[in-house]
């Protein structure tokens, strides 16, 4: 090793180093533009410019080629030094005065102007692109040519190279961007595109996938690294520090025992460049849903700007061009997702620049969804326009590269429409890979290639014991993917239940030591992080500067603090000096904090006695051209970790044991289906029904477009339940009381006089909806006038009205989609067509037409539109403005309605009109929300915890949901989402006791005079109001339940007496961060 | 030169699972921000006591920034709209101590806007400095 000392500190290089590297060591920054980590030095810009002082006086030399010798004294910062650096940028300037680079280096030396004559040169010749074609690539495509003033940088014979390998390194090294790929190779150069960005940004063969990506480390794209292509380059490795790149790493196989498999493989967009008539990948303006989705990202390749592929500016008119891969011959599904994400695109396009002009091209808009029509209508008032016609081809037009739409208007005349952008939504295809998956699993697809379920299971694959979840089994949203994955692992957990908890393995750790009454012993760990914080803060000025901070007895600095070996030093450390209070100053604590809480745990220390200083992601990282200011934040963070160190208290988790049953409220087909997988999993129910017998709306269900039978599906349930040794029915009753919180409810469930007390862990709300009661359309006037329900139980019973039916008019949406219902029933549509082809089955020449808005069969429902219509049932659209009307004239029943496409009334004289109901919710749920203090949405279903990621669980723990009473819903959703509701419900009965988190809040008796301002903010109902008597005195108090306080602090910041506060948040220890944040370093 | 321009310091309370989420992503993001801002992390940016704010502004703070999540993304439902509730209550009271209104601050940022956290320190850091600094300043 050799000692040097450079700008009066002293460093240890390896032998062979040179005053730049040792210099880089210190985190002393020298200017360079020739120096690459991976190269020999070269020495030809000249920037790098350093003062030696050594035996025969001070010299002038460039750093970079200039070994390290032991004792020599460097000075990056002399008068001499600058003086020398600025006479060569100002070369350099009037060699390349546009270079980027050079303007921003000779401006940071206070250049402004070059006095040297300007030449209009791009290259200053530092040889970095031939020296790494030669160095790293073992090329040689490009090489210096000529002498004198005459040098230049060249391809032989000034032609294209024909031994180029065309990976661009000489491009990417070049540090004024002189160098111009396609000049030097004969092939044509393909950036490699970021997956993630959807190809909208380029990326390189070593990469980090994504900010958010779990791990987060860089990975090696073997299919695009030379490295791997060709055996070169290698370059990575000389930049890594933690010497973690490895090429030699291999897949590994490993093979896990499982009783049970769930497939969640996901989809694949559809590949939009097989639609040639679209000129996706023609028209750079011309982009895919999902590109779109990258670009209204923050984190997107315009940092979450709108901006044109071709020219980078903002579009004032765009277009969304629904089903492009869906809804064809083809491929004769929806996908199901695509008309709200276009819809939710164009809103939050119009939010990004309010004037911009958004028009939708779509066929049917499928709102289905929860709240989806409310979505929709918004969407409309905010300016976005829906044309109801598929357009058939987009032409570009020369010059503005701006998109010519053409399609057939509302009033029917064909126009044609300039767009700057067009987005294609894009379907969901089922991913190539999983044909070989589903193989080796065995289970059967579909002709689409989506796994292949049956009606009334749907998470189950033809092979038992495999389960699906999400889009592999068909195209759908969010909620409904999430409820799916729950529902698998339901299916799972019922079938492994004797194995259940057999492979945890708990960590022991040893007794916690008492340090209540001892002064604060705070030790603090400064991170170098490699370079990430050393290389831009003064870290071991940050440790001398802690060691004098109030009660801190230890204090050093690590390489890399979250290493393996420093974890067992902190814990040799905390027992050597007796420590109490640990801070670690280094990264985020939303990342290590857990990692340094245990390694306080395995000293013995209480894990809530630990704190983190972030002096990384939120100092060095950003303030990076700022070493001083950077060092003294570094330190006001420690300082201010320090400051909190002292008031920490240690922290238990309280344990809260749980009672093992479930109450499941409401015994239809939701319910059944909960109450049946949880006493599957060994869990005690009590399933309560209103009625006097089980089943809901589910028994006037008689035939499924799937083809399975659900009457036997209802026998077998209610059989098994019966049968059941752990599930007890409750007919004809009601939940009147409840009682506890999560892990400890006592509810009283009332049957007429009879009260009975039950307890419970969780419960299960399956309380359904019912269907509304048309009084439009003469229903209830005239015996001819039906809903679908009663349509499908008179074609059960093969009622002799449904002889020789003549003609058969449908109407669609009667209560759903208007004022007073604004969202859609979204099961109608598919129940019209499923009675419809009944219709047809029984007697082909019957006239069945249906009155529809949109036909909203999602998913793979669209196969029996198709099929209705090849059987000749007619389909007319009316306008919500224009509804039809039902007469009858001399004793015939007939329809009228305005056809919009014809713009021409039509008339249709019909033995029965059959209307299809809105599905509306129990006159119940105000009852039930309030015994469980569970919100309810404005059109009156229950409101989920959060709309796409928790849709079976509430803001309240230990109560789920399912079914019906969500929202409207088909048979087959509501057996997943009660399956999912019994995986909830399971992950807190599975447990003999909850642990509940430590910082939450608490109340301090005697500053709380009972206000009560606090309890109504509380967003958990953890907070009562109580009354004890007190020295003869009534004392009102607050009471705060800890299974269901989640620390938020809303109490802490309303209460104005200091009468409750959140553990570890105290404001005395914010209060004392804020002091030592304003204290003067 | 930078040594005379005036320096203010900003206390920053940003909430764990958005804005604190966020000004690590702008770090990962090598966003640069000037080195002003002093964050305090709290679990909610309804956590935030009025008080702790005001104590903030009268020892000596040049500014004080809460930043919460989005409306409708609260990770407690909705503590962020009781932060927006009270701040009109700490502007009054901002009032009645003299401070200018500019140097207390409500953003939303979510944790995948980094650039967005950095360009509202930018912002506020510069509003702040215009300001100059803080009467309470000892």
């Amino acid at each position: 090793m050799i000692k040097l000392t450079i700008d009066d500190k002293q460093v240890e290089v390896d032998e062979g180093s040179t005053v730049l590297q040792a210099a880089d060591k210190l985190g002393i920054h020298i200017p360079t533009l020739c120096y690459h980590k991976s190269l020999a030095p070269y020495g030809a810009c000249r920037v790098c410019l350093v003062e030696l002082t050594g035996s025969r006086g001070s010299i002038i030399q460039a750093s970079c080629v200039y070994p390290a010798q032991e004792g020599l004294t460097v000075r990056t910062d002399t008068e001499r030094v600058l003086k020398a650096r600025r006479v060569m940028l100002e070369l350099l300037l009037a060699r390349c005065p546009d270079s980027e680079r050079i303007k921003e280096m000779a401006a940071e030396s206070g250049i402004e102007e070059s006095r040297f004559p300007k030449k209009d040169d791009d290259c200053i010749l530092c040889g970095l692109c031939a020296r790494v074609c030669e160095e790293r690539m073992g090329v040689g495509a490009v090489s210096f040519a000529n002498r004198g003033s005459a040098r230049e940088i060249a391809v032989p014979y000034d032609k294209h190279s024909q031994i180029c390998i065309t990976c661009g390194a000489c491009q990417v090294v070049c540090p004024t961007d002189a160098v111009d790929l396609t000049e030097v190779t004969l092939n044509k150069p393909r950036p490699i595109m970021s997956d993630y960005d959807m190809g909208l940004s380029p990326r390189s063969s070593i990469y980090i996938p994504f900010a958010q990506a779990i791990p987060k480390v860089a990975v090696i794209d073997r299919n695009t690294c030379m490295h791997f292509l060709k055996d070169v380059c290698k370059s990575c490795e000389n930049f890594c520090e933690a010497n973690a790149i490895d090429y030699e790493q291999q897949d590994e196989f490993e093979e896990v025992d499982v009783g049970a498999v769930v497939l969640s493989p996901g989809f694949e967009q559809f590949d939009p460049d097989l639609k040639k008539e679209l000129g996706y990948s023609r028209y750079p303006n011309v982009i895919s849903s999902l590109q779109f989705e990258r670009l209204l990202s923050a984190s997107g390749p315009y940092l979450g700007e709108v901006l044109r592929s071709s020219d980078q500016k903002h579009p004032k008119k765009m277009a969304w061009v629904q089903c492009v891969g869906s809804r064809e011959l083809e491929c004769n599904y929806c996908s199901s997702v695509c008309c709200m994400y276009a819809t939710k695109e164009a809103i939050i396009a119009k939010e990004h620049a309010p004037d911009l002009d958004c028009t939708v091209f779509f066929i049917d808009m499928r709102a289905f969804g929860k709240g989806f029509d409310a979505y929709y209508e918004r969407a409309k008032e905010l300016g976005v326009k829906y044309v109801r016609c598929r357009p058939s081809s987009i032409k570009e037009v020369p010059g503005t590269k701006n998109l010519r739409i053409t399609y057939q208007g509302a009033d029917g005349e064909i126009a044609t429409e300039e767009f700057d952008m067009v987005v294609l939504s894009t379907g969901i295809r089922p991913p190539e890979e999983v044909r070989e998956l589903a193989e080796k699993c065995g289970i059967e697809l579909d002709q689409y290639g989506f796994a292949a379920t049956q009606g009334l299971a749907p998470v189950e694959t033809s092979k038992p014991g495999v389960y699906v979840c999400g889009p592999f089994a068909s195209p759908k949203d969010i909620p409904e993917t999430v409820i799916e994955a729950s529902a698998g692992a339901a299916k799972a957990m019922a079938l492994l239940t004797r194995e259940r908890g057999t492979l945890i393995t708990h960590r022991e750790y040893p007794p916690e030591k008492d340090v209540s009454g001892q002064p604060p012993r705070i030790g603090v760990f400064v991170c170098h992080c490699g370079r990430n914080i050393g290389g831009f803060a003064d870290v071991p000025g940050v440790v001398e500067y802690a060691k004098t901070l109030p009660n801190v007895v230890y204090a050093e600095d690590n390489l890399y603090t979250c290493s393996t070996d420093t974890q067992e030093r902190i814990s040799q450390l905390i027992a050597e000096h007796d420590l109490n209070r640990v801070i670690v100053a280094s990264c985020s604590p939303r990342t290590h904090e857990p990692l340094f809480r245990n390694t306080c745990r395995q000293a013995g220390l209480n894990e809530y006695l630990f704190e983190m200083a972030n002096i990384r992601d939120q100092c060095t990282w950003v303030h990076m051209h700022e070493p001083e200011m950077a060092t003294r934040k570094a330190r006001d963070l420690v300082r201010i970790a320090v400051a909190k160190a002292r008031l920490l208290e240690p922290l238990v988790k309280g344990h809260l044991k749980v009672n093992n049953e479930a109450l499941v409220i409401g015994g239809g087909l939701a319910g059944m289906t909960a109450a049946l997988n949880l006493a599957d999993q060994g869990f005690k129910v009590h399933l309560v029904e209103k009625e006097q017998q089980l089943g809901g709306n589910f028994r006037h269900i008689h035939s499924l477009l799937s083809g399975d039978d659900p009457q036997e599906k209802l026998t077998d349930a209610v059989g098994r339940i019966d049968s059941h040794p752990k599930i007890d029915v409750y007919l004809e009753s009601k939940v009147s009381a409840v009682d506890g919180s999560v892990g400890n409810f006592k509810s009283t469930i009332q049957r007429n006089s009879t009260e009975k007390e039950v307890s419970h862990g969780v419960a299960i709300i399956a309380t359904g909806a019912n269907e509304y009661e048309p009084t439009e359309y003469l229903h209830g006037k005239d015996p001819r006038v039906l809903t679908q329900r009663c349509l499908e139980e008179w074609i059960a019973e093969g009622k002799p009205e449904l002889q020789n039916l003549k003609s058969v008019v449908m109407i669609q949406c009667v209560g759903s989609r208007e004022e007073a219902r604004p969202y859609c029933s979204r099961i109608c549509c598919s129940q019209a067509i499923k009675n419809a082809i009944a219709l047809k089955d029984m007697r082909p020449e019957t006239d069945v037409c249906i009155l529809y808005r949109d036909i909203r069969t999602y998913g793979l429902l669209e196969e029996h539109y198709r099929k209705a219509r090849e059987k000749g049932v007619r389909f007319i659209r009316y306008e919500e403005n224009q509804k039809p009307e039902v007469s009858v004239k001399d004793g015939t029943l007939s329809v009228s309605s305005v056809d919009p496409i014809l713009n021409a009334p039509v008339c249709v004289d019909c033995d029965l009109v059959v209307l299809a109901p809105a599905i509306i919710p129990d006159e119940r749920v105000d009852e039930v929300g309030k015994l469980f203090k569970i919100p309810l949405n404005q059109d009156k279903f229950f409101l989920e915890a959060h709309m796409k990621l928790r849709p079976v669980d509430f803001a309240t723990d230990g109560v789920f949901m399912c079914g019906l009473a969500h929202c409207p819903k088909s048979v087959e959703e509501s057996i997943a989402q009660a399956d999912a509701a019994a995986a909830r419900a399971a992950t807190i009965l599975s447990k003999d006791e909850i642990e509940l988190e430590a910082t939450i809040s608490e109340v301090v008796d005697e500053n709380c005079d009972g206000c009560a301002y606090c309890i109504d903010p509380c967003p958990y109902n953890a907070l009562t109001l109580i009354e004890y008597m007190y020295k003869g005195d009534i004392k009102k108090t607050v009471e705060r339940d800890g299974a269901l306080c989640k620390g938020c602090g809303v109490c802490m910041a309303t209460c104005p007496k200091k009468g409750i506060f959140v553990r570890s948040f105290k404001l005395e220890q914010l209060g004392a961060m804020v002091e030592a944040a304003l204290e003067e370093a | 030169m930078a040594d005379e321009q005036f320096e203010p310091i900003i206390v920053g309370f940003c909430c764990n699972w958005c804005s604190y989420a966020g000004a690590d992503l702008a770090g990962v993001s090598r966003q640069q921000y000037p080195p002003n801002l002093r964050i305090i992390r709290v679990m909610c940016s309804g956590m935030v006591h009025p008080n702790l704010v005001i104590d903030a502004l009268t020892k000596g703070a040049d500014g004080v920034l809460i930043c919460g999540c989005h409306p409708g993304d609260c990770h407690y439902l909705e503590g962020n709209l009781k932060a927006e509730n009270r701040k009109e209550a700490i502007e009054l009271m901002l009032e009645d101590f003299g401070i200018e209104p500019e140097r207390f601050r409500l953003e939303w940022v979510s944790a995948s806007e980094g650039p967005r956290f950095a360009e509202v320190i930018r912002e506020m850091t510069e509003a702040v400095r215009a300001l100059g600094p803080s009467m309470y300043k000892a």
